[in-house]
């Protein structure tokens, strides 16, 4: 057979078989990931979505440090029961400042995308604090280090702001020189709920909540 | 040939290799049963941050797939490698370079993901230092790899070191796109890319980690063990080339099916879905090749607890390869995403199938690599059975946890309302999770067995000094 022929090179030749694995490897992330890359429309912000605050992304720094994502996902599915029970569904546009991205891939938890402005900053508090207190029988852990550190002690917020404003978020000199003093004499915990009370929160009109 | 009779294959290096293997899988499993009872009793992290479950988990699955398997993946690659091409390992101190270096990196990195520095995409956690230095050392692996073969003293590549070669190149592949990044500080760094887009890359690397890494190398080790062990040639040849290309080329676009009804485009969900069906295909054709491979040695499984592990893999295999396919169908997919049916599924890989063969193929090297017999074949006939329990037991409560979740979130009455509050759901999950612990037990209990009996085979003896065969005249290369 032909094909065989042309098969026994390839395994005689260690950069034959090199190269074939990379060449024939490499057509579907092509073919999948270039065209995703160039599409505009999931680069373009949806609403009123906007860059973290200097606390917000603080607290969702301290979210991917906890691993929260593990259990939480953040991406509604246009489902009618998911709808129903999270809110309107997720569009790609709510993302385009999410780097990286924390749709998650488990439930173990509830989905959190919309849980921006559903309960007080004082539930929250006592939530993450002690779960069980609120929500009875819930299985999620308790948090207490997050109320004995200072928000500023979760990274240089200045050069994250710069990093960010690198990748192409719009941060004003003036928002990154006033990072560092929004911060003053929060908690960690203060930046996370600030976080998740702004979450999902960015589709505006008559979408919006 | 008088020449290559002179050569000693580099043995020890295997034998470390399968000891930090054996480690690695204890502890990352016993974290595993740590992290299924913290879903039953949130207490158990005792309030410190490095015992909480979000920062345990990555540690448990980084040291899984990153600690045993690739530690279990580069013993056999070494051992297979010299093996297939009649000649000592390329650069032996490199390799023993990569054993260290890559301990190293699991070692710090696992604790670096305690003290919370961590990227948050899934098995691909670690942060931008590490990340340059699993890079640098899957270069150095590559060459010992690929230099062995190079060197080689006989004219066709075996077939596992295609499987082998695959693992290599396309893991470098996707895990330099997926890691770039802009460092912030040393401990932090931020995607390139954002959004939907970062959920695309991330996933083409997720599912082909999977891919290339559990299914991949590990049908390196397949092609190599089976054949060997059942005494029996490869069934099909013809069979295998046409599955290894069709693998390599299919398993790649099937990354989008973990973003169903997700914020991407559609079209790249149903090409996703439409290639994740057709890899059913490439994965049954393994199966049945290494199934007829040993279907005229089947009265070895009686006697050899080894080659029961092997088959049974074989059979995971099969199970898991097919259960994928069904679940990335986007009408199934609507019902498992975000349950505990994906946490049972990637076990009856993990267990079922990387876990399985890697066990097989330790039973079978660890003896023959001191030149002596296996400890005890009781205990490791015992293992089989505890291996298999834990294995089913661990599906099944997750099958049943999974599909429960799924449709109970889905669930609406007649006047469309939600039938169920999340939290209901959520606390009906006890048995189940209480029934995963005991799996995981169960399946623990059997490694420390094997660790015990591996120890007790190798314990005081050096490798074996062995040499590489005469190659027939009809297939050698004169070098």
């Amino acid at each position: 057979m032909n094909g065989m022929w042309l098969h026994r090179k390839i395994e005689e030749n260690t950069g034959l078989l090199i190269f074939g694995i990379l060449f024939v490897s490499a057509i579907g992330g092509l073919v999948q990931l270039l065209p995703i890359l160039e599409q505009d429309s999931l680069e373009t912000a949806a609403g009123n979505t906007r860059p973290y605050s200097a606390i917000e992304l603080t607290g969702r720094d301290i979210y991917i440090r906890e691993g929260c994502s593990v259990c939480h996902s953040q991406q509604i599915r246009p489902l009618i029961a998911e709808v129903e029970r999270y809110g309107p569904y997720s569009r790609a546009g709510e993302f385009v400042y999410d780097r990286p991205f924390l749709w998650g891939s488990k439930r173990t938890g509830p989905d959190l995308h919309r849980i921006g402005g559903k309960y007080t900053d004082d539930w929250h508090r006592i939530h993450l604090l002690d779960p069980r207190a609120v929500v009875p029988g819930s299985i999620m852990p308790a948090y207490p280090w997050l109320a004995r550190r200072e928000a500023s002690a979760a990274g240089d917020i200045t050069a994250k702001m710069r990093g960010l404003r690198r990748l192409g978020h719009p941060y004003t000199d003036a928002e990154i020189a006033g990072a560092e003093a929004e911060l003053e004499d929060l908690l960690e915990i203060d930046a996370l709920i600030a976080y998740l009370q702004m979450l999902g929160t960015g589709l505006g009109g008559e979408d919006g909540q | 040939m008088e020449a290559v009779s002179n050569k000693v294959y580099h043995d020890t290096v295997v034998i470390r290799l399968i000891q930090f293997s054996v480690i690695w899988a204890l502890l990352a499993m016993l974290g595993g049963v740590w992290l299924a009872a913290e879903l039953i009793w949130p207490g158990l992290d005792f309030g410190q941050y490095w015992l909480s479950f979000g920062r345990l988990r990555p540690l448990h699955t980084n040291g899984v797939i990153f600690g045993f398997g690739v530690s279990a993946l580069m013993a056999t690659a070494f051992y297979s490698v010299q093996r297939t091409s009649h000649v000592p390992l390329f650069l032996p101190r490199l390799a023993w370079f990569c054993c260290y270096a890559w301990q190293l990196v699991v070692l710090l990195g696992g604790l670096s993901l305690l003290a919370g520095y961590n990227t948050s995409k899934e098995y691909a956690e670690l942060e931008w230092p590490f990340d340059i230095a699993i890079a640098i050392v899957w270069v150095c692996f590559g060459v010992v790899f690929f230099g062995t073969i190079a060197m080689r003293r006989i004219r066709p590549i075996y077939i596992s070191n295609w499987f082998y070669g695959a693992l290599i190149i396309v893991i470098a592949m996707l895990h330099i796109v997926n890691s770039l990044a802009l460092p912030v500080s040393p401990t932090q760094s931020y995607s390139l890319f954002a959004g939907a887009q970062d959920a695309i890359v991330q996933w083409w690397y997720g599912h082909n980690a999977v891919g290339f890494l559990l299914t991949g190398g590990f049908l390196g080790m397949l092609y190599y063990f089976l054949p060997k062990h059942a005494g029996r040639p490869i069934w099909s040849y013809r069979l295998s080339v046409l599955a290894f290309w069709a693998f390599v080329y299919s398993y790649i676009w099937a990354g989008p099916h973990h973003l169903h009804y997700n914020s991407v485009p559609e079209w790249v969900q149903s090409l996703g879905m439409v290639m994740s069906v057709v890899l059913l295909a490439p994965s049954w054709a393994t199966m049945v090749n290494g199934i007829m491979t040993v279907s005229t040695a089947w009265e070895k499984l009686r006697t050899d607890p080894a080659l029961k592990f092997i088959v049974l893999s074989l059979a995971f295999y099969g199970l898991a390869t097919f259960e994928g396919p069904m679940m990335s169908i986007r009408s199934v997919n609507v019902v498992s995403h975000f349950t505990d049916w994906t946490i049972g599924h990637v076990h009856s890989g993990a267990l079922g199938w990387n876990a399985m063969i890697t066990y097989g193929t330790f039973y079978f090297m660890a003896p023959r690599l001191v030149g002596g017999e296996l400890y005890s074949s009781r205990l490791a006939n015992l293992h089989f059975w505890l291996a298999l329990a834990g294995t089913m037991l661990y599906i099944v409560a997750m099958w049943a946890a999974g599909v429960s979740q799924g449709l109970l979130w889905l669930s609406v009455d007649d006047i469309g309302e939600l039938s169920f509050d999340f939290k209901d759901i959520m606390a009906s999950m006890v048995p189940y999770y209480l029934l995963r612990l005991v799996a995981g037990l169960i399946f623990l209990a059997g490694t420390f067995l094997m660790a015990y009996n591996l120890y007790m085979t190798v314990r005081g003896r050096p490798a074996r000094r062995a040499v590489p065969p005469a190659v027939a005249p009809a297939f050698g290369v004169s070098r």
